[in-house]
């Protein structure tokens, strides 16, 4: 009671109240998800703006793009948005397909594993996003329980990729191998175990009380000023906009499967947070209808100009050998024209636009990453809240920074 | 307005659109600089294209002139969300005046995309609160997606990265 009085008094003093105090957070604060960097005005410890500062990371994926084929684009894919690589190679592979006109063509068995493999990634990340918010604002026990969820995940992907963090899985025109012989046993292992994590985490969180005080209300923005700043996914879905390209414009025949877009309607963090929270449980049912239909069949397309040989046939036969070597020394050619094609990422809106010039490499590629555009709004959202909201801020819009630089 | 059709955009836009063309369900029409501003306008206020999915910019160096292509994708929500209507708005500008007006004051969102037209290509968009690099240091003197900037070409980082080794200032 005293202290408050005391700040009070100093703050009547017109020469104490001019000056504000400039706060440098980042680049290599923990809570900033990477290396975004922040610079806060205060007033005491009020932010009058924050100005964030990134490109850190940014390593001109979209210029390195340009010098190689379509295939070889693929790996840089993975290093956007790391956590959720593989929802990012699909989303380029689609538009890859989009842009030869092949969609109709790719075997269901192939579009069947993208979903299953998508819907795991929107997991996964949405863990991550839940668990370091969680963790930032001093909740560390929940942060572990998605973690070790997360690590699951991984598994799985290591199963059917080789690789746990960067994937660069599907291949234009299907997968680029069978399936693994125990990929239906581990996703159903999947779907029993997992909901009984999500149970902890939601009793660990939804109404945990200090986790509540620290969400909501925090960070609030109107569904109007979303629409504005063009944000997308969860953080534009916490603000009652029930926007989701799966229901909109059902690629990879989302319209198949029966699942709900989660929408809540206060625009607050807490929001945000009970979007994903639901998001993952709309995903293990999309999962389960996938497995249960899994179709068998061929795994890619046959496409002799586009997908390459079995290595059987590249050993054996001359023909194969010499489409093998054409396929991967000048890529295939692709009609000149221009595509913009958008997936639900779990973060929001990743779309790539890509200028074809007819031949096998990209003349143009813009990535219109979910987080950079999300990012737009943290000064809005920080404006006149404390320094430790900030931080709810940063973790509520959940954004990774290998996106926002690419 | 309830419905919608690409009619009725071409009718009440006609004169503004120089050319119009549609590769694999995309519809992309071609505006004049000038004018685009005030096109982008009259699509979000009278045709609901509340929503600026992505704004970027494409280099034709030596295929095409104008040199530089301005790309605006547009989407409209529709009354309950469901609806799929994208639109693309393209404009040709000059490599002499390479300079545009912003559509910050349209669509919030603007803000960070043109910032990185303007990194990346060096086009200046006129009226834009806070034109500033965004991903390259704010030194750097090169504009990396133009097709004549060398990749292999270190020396612009290098005189960036020794100015702020000398000034201290990181």
């Amino acid at each position: 009671m005293e202290r408050v009085e005391f700040i009070e008094e100093q703050s009547s003093d017109p020469n104490l109240r001019k000056e504000s105090m400039i706060l440098n957070m980042g680049p290599q604060h923990p809570s900033t998800h990477g290396v975004l960097r922040v610079v806060l005005y205060l007033d005491g410890e009020v932010v009058q703006e924050a100005v964030p500062y990134v490109g850190y990371l940014h390593r001109g994926i979209e210029k390195l793009c340009e010098d190689i084929t379509y295939q070889q684009c693929l790996p840089y894919t993975d290093r956007m948005d790391y956590i959720a690589s593989i929802c990012n190679n699909i989303g380029f592979i689609l538009s890859v397909e989009k842009l030869l006109g092949i969609e109709d063509e790719i075997p269901q068995r192939a579009k069947v594993t993208e979903v299953i493999l998508s819907e795991l990634g929107r997991i996964e990340s949405h863990l991550v996003g839940i668990g370091t918010n969680a963790m930032d604002l001093g909740a560390m026990s929940a942060f572990l329980y998605c973690f070790k969820e997360r690590e699951r995940i991984y598994d799985i992907l290591e199963i059917v990729c080789g690789a746990r963090l960067t994937t660069s899985y599907p291949r234009v025109g299907g997968l680029p191998d069978e399936l693994p012989d125990n990929f239906e046993e581990v996703i159903r292992n999947f779907i029993k175990i997992f909901p009984k994590t999500l149970n902890e985490v939601d009793k660990l969180l939804t109404r945990n009380k200090i986790f509540i005080e620290r969400t909501r209300g925090v960070a609030t923005i109107t569904a109007e000023e979303a629409i504005g700043f063009g944000l997308t996914g969860p953080s534009l879905r916490g603000s009652g906009v029930p926007f989701d390209l799966r229901k909109s414009n059902p690629y990879l025949n989302y319209d198949h499967y029966d699942f709900e877009i989660p929408v809540a309607s206060d625009g607050d963090a807490y929001s945000r947070f009970l979007c994903r929270f639901e998001e993952m449980r709309q995903s293990l049912k999309i999962i389960e209808q996938a497995i249960n239909n899994l179709p068998d069949g061929p795994y890619i397309a046959d496409l002799p100009d586009i997908v390459l040989p079995e290595k059987q046939k590249v050993y054996t036969q001359m023909e194969s050998l010499i489409r093998h070597f054409v396929i991967v020394y000048n890529g295939f050619n692709t009609p000149p024209g221009e595509i913009y094609h958008g997936v639900e990422n779990p973060k929001g809106e990743l779309g790539y636009y890509i200028v074809s010039d007819g031949t096998g490499k990209p003349y143009r590629i813009h990535v219109r990453g979910p987080s950079f555009v999300n990012m737009q709004a943290l000064p809005m959202m920080a404006k006149g809240r404390l320094v430790a909201d900030v931080i709810a801020a940063i973790g509520s819009i959940d954004i990774v920074l290998g996106e926002i630089d690419r | 307005m309830s419905g919608f059709s690409l009619e009725q955009l071409s009718n009440r836009l006609g004169s503004y659109i120089e050319s119009s063309s549609e590769f694999r369900g995309e519809n992309t029409y071609f505006v004049a600089p000038d004018k685009t501003l005030k096109i982008l306008q009259i699509l979000k206020e009278e045709f609901k294209f509340t929503y600026l999915v992505d704004l970027t910019a494409v280099d034709y160096l030596g295929i095409k002139s104008p040199r530089f292509e301005i790309v605006y994708y547009l989407h409209r929500f529709g009354e309950d969300y469901d609806e799929n209507i994208r639109i693309r708005i393209k404009t040709k500008i000059t490599e002499d005046n390479p300079s545009i007006d912003s559509a910050t004051s349209i669509w919030t969102g603007a803000d960070w995309l043109e910032r990185e037209v303007y990194d990346m290509f060096g086009i200046v968009f006129k009226g834009h609160p806070d034109l500033r690099r965004i991903l390259m240091p704010e030194d750097y003197d090169e504009f990396p997606l133009r097709k004549d900037f060398d990749v292999r070409n270190r020396e612009p980082s290098k005189k960036s990265f020794q100015k702020a080794l000398r000034e201290g200032n990181f």
